[in-house]
C-alpha cells in the first residue's frame, strides 16, 4: 500500500520534474559545460579550452569595469532607491488622505515597460531638446545644462537614478506590507510610556523592519546587478564603456563576437559574484538582527 | 466532521481506476509536452516557409506570396520575427535544433555566414545561378552578389560559391537637409565636397545654434562604417586589408589621421551633441523632423523618412573626401539576402521561388512598395530621385563581407569605442590607436 502511494506521488510530480529538468537543469549544466569550450553558436564542433575562458575573464578589464559599474548602480539603488521606498511606505502607512491613490501612483513605474521608460527618459534627458535642460534654463540654472547621457561624468549616475525611479515601487510595496504587520498596540504602549514619534520609530519600527529590509536589500542587489534593458534603451552601454554592465558584456560576447563559451564563463563568474554578495549581506543582516 | 482527505482516500485512492486516470493524465501531459518540443510540423511539398526580420517589407512580401500561390499553387509563408537581434538568435537556435525553415536570412558578420555554410545549413546556389548561361547570376548587381559569394582561396575555408540571393541592395552615404542649408546661407544644390568644407559648415551650424550630423553611433557599426570609408580614402584598400591581416599597425600615421578626423568633426561643431549614445532610429527621427542638417545613413532610410515626414527636402552626398590619394569609398552591396536551407525537403521549390522573387517584375514591385533599391539590375527604373542618387553611388561601394578577411570582433569593438572616447574628449587619437593595436596584437597572439 505504501509503495503504491509513493508511486502515485511520484507519478503526480513526474511531469513537473521532467519539464523542470529539460528547461532548467539541463541548460544549467550545459552552461557549465560550454564555459570550457570555444564555440561560435553555429558550428557543430566545439573546441575544448579548459580554464582558458576563465583565465581570460580575469584579465578582461572591461568586464571588471562593468562589474564595478553595476556595483555603483546597485549602491545607489540600495541607498537612494530603498530609502525613498521606505519613506514613502512609512508615509502611506500613516493615516493620510488619499493614501490608496499614492499607493497606486508609486507602483506605476515598476509595471511600465523598461524599454518605454528608457526611451521616455532619453527624451527627457536629451542634451539639445530635453525637458530637463529646458526646465533648468527656465528655473535660472543654465550652468547645470548638459548632455546627461552622453557626458561620461554624468551618464552612469543618471542611469542609476532612472533605474532607482523605475524600481522603487517594488521596495515600497514590500516595506508597506512589512509596516502593516507591526502590531499597533506596540505604538500605543510606547506612547503611554512617554515615547515620542522619533523614539517609536527608532525603537519599534526600525528593529521590526530589519527582516523586511534584508529581503528588499537582497532583491535590490540581485535585480540591479542584472539590469540591462533600461541601459540598452537609454545609452546602449555608452558613451564608450561608461554605462556597461555585466549582462551587456555577456550579450556582447554572445551576439557581437559569437563567443558562446566565453559568454557562458562570464555568466558563471557573474553568478558566483552574486551568490557571494548575497551571502555576505545575509551574514551581515543576521548579525544585525542578533545585535537587535 | 467530514474530512476531505478521507473522502479522497475512499473514493479515489482505493479505486483501481485511479491508477488508470493517473496514467492517462501523465500520458496526455507528456504527449502535449513532446508535441510542443517536436521539430517543425510536416508540411506538404507545396508550402515554403521563409523567416525574415524586415518589418517594413512584410506587407509587400505577403502580397508577393499571394501572387506566387495564384501563379503556381505553391503556398509561401513569410514569417516575420523582429527585432533583428531576436531574429538573429532565433536562427542560431533553430540551426542547433534542426528547425530552420526552407528559406531564411542571416544577420551578422561574414564569419558567421561562413560558419553556417561550413556546418551544412546553407545550400550552394552556384549551379542554379550558372544555369542558362548564368541568366540568374547576371540579373544581379555584381556588388550585391559578391557579398554572398565565397571566392576561391577565401580565408574562411568555405568551398567557393554563391550561397544566397540578394533581394535588395543598399549604400550608406551622407544626407543633407536642403532647407536647413538655405537657412545657413548655403547652396542647397552644392553639398560639401571636401572635409575642409564640411568642417566650415560645422562652424556655421555651431554659430546658428542648430545641430549638425546625426547617426546611430551608439550602435557602433555605423561609426565603424564611416571610419572605414575614410581609411579607404586616406590609405587605400590594400593598406586597410594589410592592417586587418596584421601587417600594418593601427598606430600607423594614416590610422591616427582617421581617428583625428572624428576629433576635428567634434571640435568644429558638425556633430550632434550626444551622437555617441544615439541609436539609428533616434537619428532618423531627428533628421526627418528637420532637427539636424546632416545624417549618415543607408538607402533604407528613404522609406523611413517618407513615413516620418513626406515633405522632407533632402539630398544625398558622398562623405566629403579628405585626400586625393585614393577614391572615397562607401559601404554598399546586398542589403538583405535569402539563403536556402540545405537540409530542407523543399529546397528545389525554395530555389524556384527565390528565382521568381528576384525576377525584374517582383523586384520592381518590391522597390516601389518599400523604397529599397532592387538587387536586379533591370528593375532600376522609375525609382525616386533620392533613391537613384543612392543607386548611382554603387560604383564607390565596398563592404567588409567582400574583403575576404574579417577583423577580430574585439578589435572592432576597441576601434569603435575608442572613436566614441575621442568624441567625448576622453582620449586622444594616439591613445586610441595604441589601445586598438594592443588588442590586435593580443588577438593575433591568441591565434598563433
Amino acid at each position: 500500500m505504501k509503495v503504491k502511494s509513493t508511486l502515485e506521488n511520484y507519478l503526480f510530480v513526474l511531469p513537473a520534474v521532467i519539464i523542470f529538468t529539460i528547461f532548467y537543469i539541463i541548460p544549467f549544466i550545459w552552461v557549465f559545460q560550454l564555459a570550457f569550450y570555444d564555440w561560435d553558436g553555429i558550428m557543430p564542433t566545439k573546441f575544448f579550452v579548459g580554464l582558458g575562458n576563465f583565465i581570460e575573464i580575469l584579465q578582461d578589464k572591461i568586464w571588471w569595469r562593468s562589474i564595478w559599474q553595476a556595483g555603483y548602480i546597485t549602491l545607489i539603488a540600495l541607498t537612494f532607491q530603498n530609502a525613498l521606498a521606505f519613506l514613502l511606505a512609512w508615509a502611506c502607512d500613516r493615516q493620510i488622505r488619499m493614501k490608496n491613490f499614492y499607493r497606486l501612483i508609486f507602483f506605476i513605474p515598476p509595471v511600465l515597460s523598461e524599454v518605454v521608460v528608457g526611451l521616455v527618459w532619453q527624451w527627457i534627458l536629451d542634451g539639445n531638446y530635453g525637458l530637463l535642460n529646458h526646465w533648468l534654463v527656465s528655473l535660472g540654472f543654465p550652468h547645470l545644462v548638459r548632455n546627461w547621457l552622453s557626458d561620461p561624468k554624468t551618464a552612469l549616475t543618471t542611469v542609476a537614478i532612472v533605474h532607482s525611479w523605475k524600481g522603487f515601487g517594488w521596495g515600497f510595496l514590500i516595506f508597506l506590507a512589512g509596516l502593516q504587520t507591526i502590531p499597533r498596540e506596540l505604538y500605543e504602549a510606547a506612547r503611554v510610556d512617554g515615547a515620542n514619534a522619533w523614539e517609536s520609530f527608532r525603537r519599534i519600527t526600525l528593529p521590526l523592519m530589519i527582516p523586511v529590509a534584508v529581503l528588499v536589500g537582497i532583491l535590490t542587489i540581485l535585480g540591479t546587478m542584472q539590469a540591462f534593458v533600461l541601459i540598452i534603451a537609454m545609452t546602449g552601454g555608452g558613451p564608450a564603456y561608461h554605462t556597461q554592465v555585466p549582462v551587456l558584456r555577456i550579450l556582447a560576447s554572445m551576439r557581437g563576437s559569437s563567443r558562446f563559451g566565453y559568454a557562458c564563463a562570464q555568466g558563471i563568474t557573474f553568478g558566483i559574484i552574486l551568490v557571494i554578495v548575497s551571502f555576505i549581506q545575509y551574514r551581515f543582516s543576521k548579525r544585525a538582527r542578533q545585535y537587535q | 466532521m467530514v474530512n476531505p482527505e478521507q473522502i479522497l482516500n475512499s473514493n479515489f485512492q482505493n479505486s483501481k481506476f485511479s491508477y488508470w486516470i493517473l496514467f492517462v493524465i501523465c500520458v496526455l501531459v507528456m504527449g502535449i509536452f513532446v508535441i510542443g518540443c517536436s521539430t517543425q510540423k510536416t508540411e506538404s511539398k507545396a508550402t515554403i516557409t521563409i523567416w525574415h526580420w524586415m518589418t517594413d517589407r512584410q506587407p509587400a512580401f505577403l502580397e508577393l506570396a499571394r501572387r506566387y500561390e495564384a501563379k503556381t499553387g505553391v503556398k509561401v509563408n513569410f514569417e516575420l520575427y523582429a527585432p533583428s537581434d531576436a531574429y538573429a538568435q532565433k536562427v542560431r537556435a533553430a540551426c542547433q535544433g534542426n528547425t530552420l525553415p526552407d528559406i531564411f536570412g542571416i544577420l551578422g558578420e561574414k564569419r558567421d555566414f561562413a560558419s553556417f555554410v561550413k556546418a551544412g545549413y546553407i545550400l550552394d546556389l552556384t549551379p542554379y545561378m550558372e544555369e542558362d548561361s548564368g541568366l540568374w547570376k547576371n540579373s544581379f548587381f555584381s556588388e550585391a552578389l559578391s557579398v554572398n559569394e565565397f571566392p576561391e582561396g577565401n580565408s574562411y575555408g568555405v568551398k567557393p560559391g554563391i550561397y544566397a540571393a540578394p533581394i535588395d541592395v543598399m549604400t550608406i552615404q551622407m544626407l543633407y537637409n536642403k532647407d536647413l542649408f538655405r537657412q545657413l546661407g548655403l547652396d542647397p544644390n552644392r553639398p560639401p565636397q571636401t572635409f575642409g568644407e564640411f568642417l566650415e559648415i560645422g562652424k556655421k551650424i555651431k554659430a546658428a545654434e542648430i545641430q549638425g550630423l546625426v547617426s546611430g553611433w551608439g550602435e557602433m557599426w555605423m561609426i565603424d562604417c564611416l571610419a572605414n570609408n575614410y581609411a579607404f580614402n586616406l590609405m587605400g584598400k590594400d593598406k586597410v586589408l594589410a592592417t586587418i591581416r596584421g601587417e600594418v599597425p593601427y598606430t600607423d600615421p594614416d590610422w591616427i589621421r582617421v581617428f583625428r578626423l572624428f576629433k576635428e568633426m567634434q571640435e568644429s561643431g558638425v556633430l550632434y551633441n550626444g551622437i555617441v549614445t544615439m541609436i539609428n532610429k533616434t537619428a532618423e527621427q531627428l533628421f526627418a523632423n528637420e532637427k539636424a542638417v546632416f545624417a549618415f545613413n543607408g538607402s533604407w532610410c528613404v522609406n523611413v523618412y517618407k513615413g516620418m515626414n513626406p515633405n522632407l527636402n533632402y539630398g544625398v552626398m558622398l562623405p566629403p573626401k579628405v585626400s586625393e590619394n585614393f577614391p572615397m569609398s562607401i559601404w554598399g552591396g546586398a542589403g538583405s539576402s535569402f539563403m536556402v536551407n540545405a537540409k530542407s525537403k523543399n529546397k528545389e521549390e525554395a530555389v524556384k521561388f527565390l528565382k521568381w522573387l528576384t525576377d525584374k517584375d517582383q523586384q520592381a514591385y518590391l522597390a516601389e512598395a518599400t523604397n529599397n533599391l532592387p538587387a536586379n539590375k533591370e528593375s532600376v527604373r522609375e525609382i525616386p530621385e533620392v533613391l537613384s542618387q543612392f543607386a548611382s553611388a554603387m560604383r564607390f561601394a565596398t563592404h567588409p563581407n567582400v574583403w575576404g578577411i574579417s577583423e577580430f570582433s574585439a578589435v572592432i569593438e576597441a576601434f569603435d569605442k575608442g572613436i566614441q572616447s575621442i568624441i567625448i574628449g576622453e582620449k586622444t587619437p594616439e591613445q586610441v590607436a595604441q589601445e586598438v593595436q594592443k588588442i590586435k596584437e593580443r588577438e593575433l597572439a591568441k591565434r598563433k
